[in-house]
């Protein structure tokens, strides 16, 4: 009688504090703290994948080319950002209530900020996003900053939109993009407004 | 019998469930009071009488806040001890609470706290005072934008919380005017900004003397802690660089890919720093370095700091700058520090014999 209180008592307790711990394992995959295994890995930059292409990315980091039925993305340079080999002329000044203007790649962006490229996010070391970190990437998104302490990301980026993203979907865009053929391409820095001294 | 242990062991489970739960939505950790007054500053909050265990204190290298005026105080628990085994990163005991009160004008805008409410956890908050200066009330996590006139139309903004940790969760120790050179009693006597000491401000030697650091080291005193620079100008301009740039750029940070180290850091005191022969970081990371953004007017001379030419000097160049694109530090300031801007030309326009040795020294290409 005593020894099946005992194995009854054990078999509870492992039982809870197996239970705890699936339930805290689940909890931190919830909020994007936890890592992707091998299986989790593919589903992550498939979802990657997903996010990328509905939420617009390859509008301006995908140079666009003139094809037979007009402008189309250049898959070759895949989010590659703006191409280096393409040296803009002094954008055009603006009079109201005109506001801004673009590239034909639309890679490049002119307006009372100044003139901004956009990004390479392929994953070359030296280029694009190859020496970021998940957490640099997170913390860009989420606090609009560049890798979450430099210079506001600057438009025509939506990062008032990006803010509202999950951790666990911003690891799958990290996963992406992280998994995609590497490019180098330099990507300019961004030029001051006409004014700034 | 069974229906008894049967109770417990479910009770066991409940209760692991529920420590659980308690640790991950933090329930029970301690928030910041609504009010100043109730943060415990003030032992008299009527006539905003600073408590007399608030200590107040100096950093020798003030961070630049577009010219704001600022009082500090520091309250450690009773009968505790900072621990200081590693110099460039001091062991702050719980219960640790700092305050800093910014003004503008003659008139109070905000205070911000920090309090160390358990071991590497520390809360963040702002207060802003009202209309009548007779109290502050907790600021939202978001920050208030343009909440009081700075100068011509430009307007000072509190941070937000995350704005906040950007700076101070990149370096080792979340306080960032607390250490063994702010603190240091062989002050700079060029640094900028920097606020004359009065009689109640504690020092290195105030510490030494109050047994409150642990271990004891006399030679905090003896030969306090000084950046050793080959001429007085490098030691106010590094000095300067470390508390206004160093904080994110420092080998600890989170953008320390970026190769640019411009915290010093005290690895020993006085005669023990390392010396005015040797390349410190913020040297070896700057001179003649091309780094990752240049000068616009010269985009091929560009340096971080190109020596005798400020004006192809990236690092000056952003320090002047207060457009969002390119000015630096990036966040926390609207007004150009133009003393600043003066020091830095002149350090890094004049001394060729210094700077050629620099160079040479640090083994940078220019």
């Amino acid at each position: 009688m005593r020894l099946t209180n005992i194995v009854l008592t054990t078999a509870i307790i492992t039982a809870a504090i197996l239970l705890t711990a699936v339930l805290s394992t689940a909890s931190l995959q919830a909020d994007g703290a936890g890592g992707a295994g091998p299986v989790g890995k593919a589903e992550q930059i498939a979802r990657g994948k997903y996010l990328v292409d509905i939420m617009g990315c390859h509008d301006c980091h995908t140079p666009m080319k003139l094809g037979p039925n007009g402008p189309e993305w250049d898959m070759t340079r895949a989010l590659s950002g703006h191409p280096e080999q393409l040296v803009m002329p002094p954008a055009p000044v603006q009079q109201a209530p005109w506001m801004a203007s673009l590239a034909m790649t639309m890679t490049a962006w002119n307006g009372p900020w100044g003139t901004s490229f956009t990004r390479n996010l392929t994953p070359d070391k030296e280029t694009g996003l190859g020496d970021w970190t998940v957490e640099e990437f997170i913390a860009t998104m989420k606090t609009g900053r560049e890798r979450g302490k430099g210079r506001p990301v600057l438009p025509p980026m939506p990062v008032q939109n990006l803010k509202a993203l999950s951790d666990t979907d911003i690891r799958a865009l990290f996963a992406y993009l992280q998994s995609i053929p590497a490019i180098k391409n330099r990507t300019p820095q961004p030029i001051e407004p006409i004014d700034q001294k | 019998m069974k229906i008894a242990i049967t109770t417990v062991a479910a009770a066991l489970f409940v209760s692991i469930v529920r420590a659980t739960a308690a640790s991950e939505t933090g329930a029970t950790a301690p928030v910041a009071p609504r009010f100043l007054s109730d943060t415990g500053l003030y032992s008299n909050a009527a006539k905003l009488k600073i408590d007399a265990r608030n200590r107040t204190f100096s950093p020798q290298y003030p961070l630049w806040s577009d010219g704001a005026t600022k009082r500090r105080w520091v309250r450690l628990p009773e009968g505790s001890m900072i621990n200081v085994a590693d110099l460039a990163s001091w062991e702050l005991p719980v219960g640790t609470k700092f305050w800093k009160e910014f003004s503008f004008n003659g008139r109070k805008v905000e205070t911000r706290f920090l309090w160390q409410t358990k071991k590497g956890h520390w809360v963040f908050a702002s207060y802003t005072w009202n209309e009548a200066q007779t109290n502050a009330e907790l600021a939202s996590e978001s920050g208030i934008a343009n909440i009081a006139e700075i100068e011509n139309g430009k307007r000072h903004s509190i941070p937000s919380v995350s704005e906040c940790r950007s700076c101070h969760d990149a370096s080792r120790t979340e306080t960032l005017g607390f250490n063994a050179l702010q603190l240091s009693d062989d002050r700079d006597p060029n640094a900028l900004h920097a606020e004359p000491l009065s009689r109640d401000m504690i020092t290195l030697r105030t510490l030494v003397d109050e047994n409150l650091i642990s271990p004891q080291r006399a030679e905090l005193v003896t030969n306090p802690p000084r950046i050793a620079a080959s001429s007085p100008i490098t030691r106010t301009a590094l000095g300067y660089l470390s508390t206004n740039c160093g904080n994110c750029h420092n080998r600890d940070s989170s953008i320390a890919s970026l190769g640019l180290h411009l915290k010093h850091e005290t690895t020993g005191t006085g005669s023990r720093e390392p010396g005015a022969g040797e390349c410190t970081p913020a040297l070896a990371t700057t001179a003649g370095r091309r780094g990752h953004w240049f000068v616009p007017e010269a985009p091929e001379e560009s340096r971080i700091i190109n020596p005798g030419h400020p004006e192809s000097s990236a690092l000056i160049r952003r320090v002047k700058s207060r457009r969002p694109i390119s000015q630096m530090p990036p966040i926390g300031t609207v007004v150009a520090d133009s003393q600043a801007v003066d020091l830095l030309t002149s350090w890094v326009q004049n001394n060729p014999d210094e700077w050629r040795d620099i160079v040479a020294r640090c083994g940078t290409k220019s």
